[in-house]
């Protein structure tokens, strides 16, 4: 959280809405720690991330939904084999949970 | 007890992570109140509610547990904060003070070695009594730059030094080493390395005995600094002596200088 909040400063100060992803677990080999943070406006832009950029990708379409109201908060996970809501995994064979939700707080 | 008009509780997390002030974010992630948050601070009330009192109380005393030890992770706790029980999953994130590097001798591998302990997010003091070398012209990326003798600026800090911290001792020179030594054995601070050369290194252990140094203080002292990978510029050896703090935190055998036998500096190939 807090290598990214300049970029939350500017971006509300220039009117963006934000959503944070946050590790805050992880099954076998992960290259982020619990607490790695990325954040995202409503106009697409990132800073900061929250794995190898395995999954960034896909973390950056869940919170756009989740800025216009289509996902709600919530814990979602990434895998190697993992077939649910994304085809995407990490390289190195983990799984990773992230906790995603609007910055409404 | 949490604030009776409490500030967004995001604009107090940023405050206190700007000021460098320790902090931990509780977050619900699963079951009852998802999403509900509790901030909490040593010494401070806290801000924010989970939902319930007992369960902010028992998620309060772990969420200082947590930050004390510089961890974060997910626990599980029943919905008034009961143990062993899994309705509410809570997600603690600590945000502890940067780790602390304080580097003594203002040389030409201090800056390097300032640099680098930087990318590795420390907080880096340059600290030599020489005011004429520890200038801010020379070390800009140092967060604090002291000018004071080795074992008088670490009486002031000792007890802000632990685990996560390092001191290198880079001064080249008995009269400063030897104090700065002294002075960081009597510390809780995770790493102690010096720069010498091996022979340097065994007149230095002598005066360090003859200081009152026992082995086992000794031993904590990884001398001549670094692991071999063959540096020779400030900045190679700025790269091996983090290499061997991060190889000592992880536990993870290296070849320590320290350890070997061989020339520090390898003539170019």
């Amino acid at each position: 959280m807090r290598e990214v909040l300049d970029d939350i400063d500017r971006w509300r100060t220039a009117g963006h809405r934000v959503a944070v992803a946050r590790v805050v677990g992880l099954d076998g080999s992960g290259p982020r720690d619990p607490g790695a943070t990325m954040v995202v406006n409503d106009a697409g832009e990132v800073a900061g991330s929250v794995s190898g950029g395995c999954v960034e990708g896909a973390v950056v379409s869940a919170a756009l939904e989740v800025l216009e109201g289509t996902r709600p908060r919530g814990v979602i996970s990434f895998g190697y084999s993992d077939d649910e809501a994304f085809a995407v995994g990490l390289t190195c064979g983990g799984t990773i949970h992230l906790y995603l939700e609007p910055l409404d707080w | 007890m949490s604030t009776p008009d409490p500030a967004p509780l995001y604009e107090v997390l940023r405050a206190t992570l700007r000021d460098d002030r320790p902090v931990a974010l509780a977050t619900v992630t699963e079951g009852p109140g998802l999403g509900a948050k509790l901030l909490v601070r040593p010494g401070e009330p806290v801000v924010g509610t989970l939902g319930d009192p007992d369960l902010d109380r028992v998620v309060g005393r772990d969420a200082l547990a947590e930050l004390d030890a510089g961890l974060t992770a997910t626990r599980h706790y029943g919905a008034r904060g009961e143990a062993r029980e899994r309705a509410v999953t809570v997600f603690i994130e600590s945000f502890a003070p940067a780790p602390r590097m304080v580097i003594f001798g203002a040389v030409d591998f201090t800056a390097a070695l300032a640099r680098a302990g930087k990318l590795l997010g420390y907080r880096v003091t340059v600290c030599d009594a020489r005011a004429v070398f520890a200038t801010r012209a020379r070390f800009p990326m140092a967060d604090e730059l002291v000018n004071e003798w080795p074992d008088r600026y670490l009486a002031g800090v000792a007890d802000r030094l632990g685990p996560r911290d390092a001191v290198c001792v880079l001064t080249h020179d008995a009269k400063f080493d030897v104090p700065a030594i002294v002075g960081a054995v009597a510390t809780r601070v995770g790493y102690i390395g010096a720069m010498g050369s091996r022979r340097t290194h065994a007149t230095r252990l002598e005066r360090l005995r003859e200081a009152g140094l026992h082995e086992g203080e000794l031993a904590r002292v990884m001398a001549p600094i670094g692991i071999d990978i063959g540096a020779r510029t400030p900045e190679e050896t700025a790269i091996s002596i983090c290499a061997e703090i991060i190889a000592q935190r992880a536990g993870v055998a290296v070849p320590n200088l320290r350890d070997g036998a061989g020339p520090i500096h390898r003539p170019s190939a």
